[in-house]
C-alpha cells in the first residue's frame, strides 16, 4: 500500500471517535428536552449546564477532527 | 494554495535575539498585544457614570457582571479576590478566539505553548492556594472521604493522575476546539474552488459553520473560566 492512501485510511479511522461524539450530545439534548418538559422554569438553570457538558463533548470530537486533520496535511 | 494549516504558521516580524537566544517578535505576539491592549483600553475608557452609562461602559459592566455570577455560582461568596484573575483570563482567551475570526488574522488561541502557558498559571495557582490554605493537609484532598482504606493505594494514584492532567486536558481542549476549527473552515473553502458550479452549497455551509465558529469562541472561554473556578473550589473547600 502507498503512504498516501494508508494516510487517508487513517485519517477515516480517527474520526471513529465521533460515534460516541454522536450519542453523548444526542444524549445531552435529549434529556435537557426533557428535563424542560418536566419542569419549564428550570430552563435558566438546566441551559447553562448543557451547553457546558456540550462544549466538553464537542470537544473530544474535536480533538479527533484534529488528529485527521494532521494526518492529512501533514 | 496553501495547506490549510499554513494559517498557524509563526512568522517573524521584527527579528530580535539577546545573547544567542532568539526572542524575534512575531505575528502571534502582535495579536496577543493587541488583544491586551483592546481589553486594557476597553475596561479603562468605559467610564463609570452612573446615570448615563454609554455603550462602551455596559458592554464592560454586562461581561463583569457574567464574571461576577460565574465566580458567586461556582466558589461562593468567599471566591470575590478571584474575579480579577477569571476576568483576565475570560477576556484575553475571548479576544484571542474572536481576533481570530477577522479575515486574514491570527489566531494565537491555536498555539498550544500559549493555551498550556495559560493553564499552567491556573495549575501552579491551585496547587499553591490547596497550600497555603490547608498546609499539609492539603495531601488529603488525594484521598476521597468515606472510601474504604484498602482502596487507597490504587485511588490515590487515580486522584494524582486526574489533578496532573487538568492542565493538559485545560490547554488541549481550547487549542484544539480553534485549531480544528479554523482548518475545517478553509477545508469547507476549499471544496469551493474544487466543486465548481456546485461550489455555492459550500459557501452557505461555511457561513453557518462561520457563526458556529464564534459561537465556540465565546463557549470555549467560558468553559476555561468554569473549570479555572470548578477547580479553585476544589481546593478551597477541600471536598
Amino acid at each position: 500500500m502507498d503512504i498516501g492512501a494508508a494516510k487517508m485510511i487513517g485519517a477515516g479511522l480517527a474520526v471513529i471517535a465521533l460515534l460516541g461524539v454522536g450519542i453523548g450530545i444526542g444524549n445531552i439534548f435529549s434529556t435537557l428536552i426533557s428535563a424542560i418538559a418536566r419542569n419549564p422554569e428550570a430552563k435558566k438553570d438546566v441551559f447553562g449546564v448543557a451547553m457546558l457538558g456540550f462544549a466538553l463533548t464537542e470537544a473530544v470530537a474535536l480533538f479527533a477532527l484534529l488528529i485527521s486533520f494532521l494526518i492529512l496535511f501533514n | 494554495m496553501h495547506s490549510p494549516l499554513h494559517q498557524f504558521e509563526i512568522e517573524e516580524i521584527f527579528p530580535f535575539s539577546i545573547g544567542g537566544i532568539d526572542l524575534p517578535f512575531t505575528n502571534a505576539a502582535l495579536y496577543m498585544a493587541l488583544s491586551a491592549l483592546a481589553i486594557t483600553l476597553m475596561v479603562m475608557l468605559s467610564g463609570r457614570s452612573i446615570e448615563k452609562p454609554g455603550i462602551l461602559q455596559i458592554f464592560v459592566e454586562k461581561i463583569f457582571g457574567f464574571i461576577h455570577n460565574l465566580v458567586d455560582e461556582n466558589i461562593g461568596p468567599t471566591g470575590q479576590k478571584y474575579i480579577p484573575l477569571v476576568f483576565s483570563l475570560f477576556t484575553f482567551i475571548l479576544f484571542g478566539n474572536l481576533f481570530g475570526m477577522i479575515p486574514y488574522a491570527y489566531t494565537f488561541t491555536s498555539q498550544i505553548i500559549l493555551t498550556f502557558a495559560l493553564a499552567l498559571v491556573v495549575f501552579i495557582l491551585i496547587t499553591v492556594i490547596g497550600f497555603i490554605k490547608h498546609g499539609f493537609h492539603f495531601f488529603s484532598y488525594f484521598m476521597p472521604p468515606g472510601a474504604p482504606i484498602f482502596m487507597a493505594p490504587l485511588l490515590i494514584v487515580i486522584e494524582i493522575i486526574s489533578f496532573l492532567s487538568r492542565p493538559v486536558s485545560l490547554s488541549i481542549r481550547l487549542f484544539a476546539n480553534m485549531m480544528a476549527g479554523h482548518t475545517m473552515l478553509k477545508v469547507f473553502s476549499m471544496f469551493t474552488i474544487s466543486l465548481g458550479v456546485f461550489g455555492f452549497s459550500t459557501i452557505i455551509a461555511t457561513s453557518v459553520l462561520i457563526g458556529f465558529e464564534f459561537m465556540i469562541a465565546f463557549l470555549q472561554a467560558y468553559v476555561f473560566s468554569v473549570l479555572t473556578c470548578l477547580y479553585l473550589r476544589d481546593v478551597i473547600e477541600l471536598h
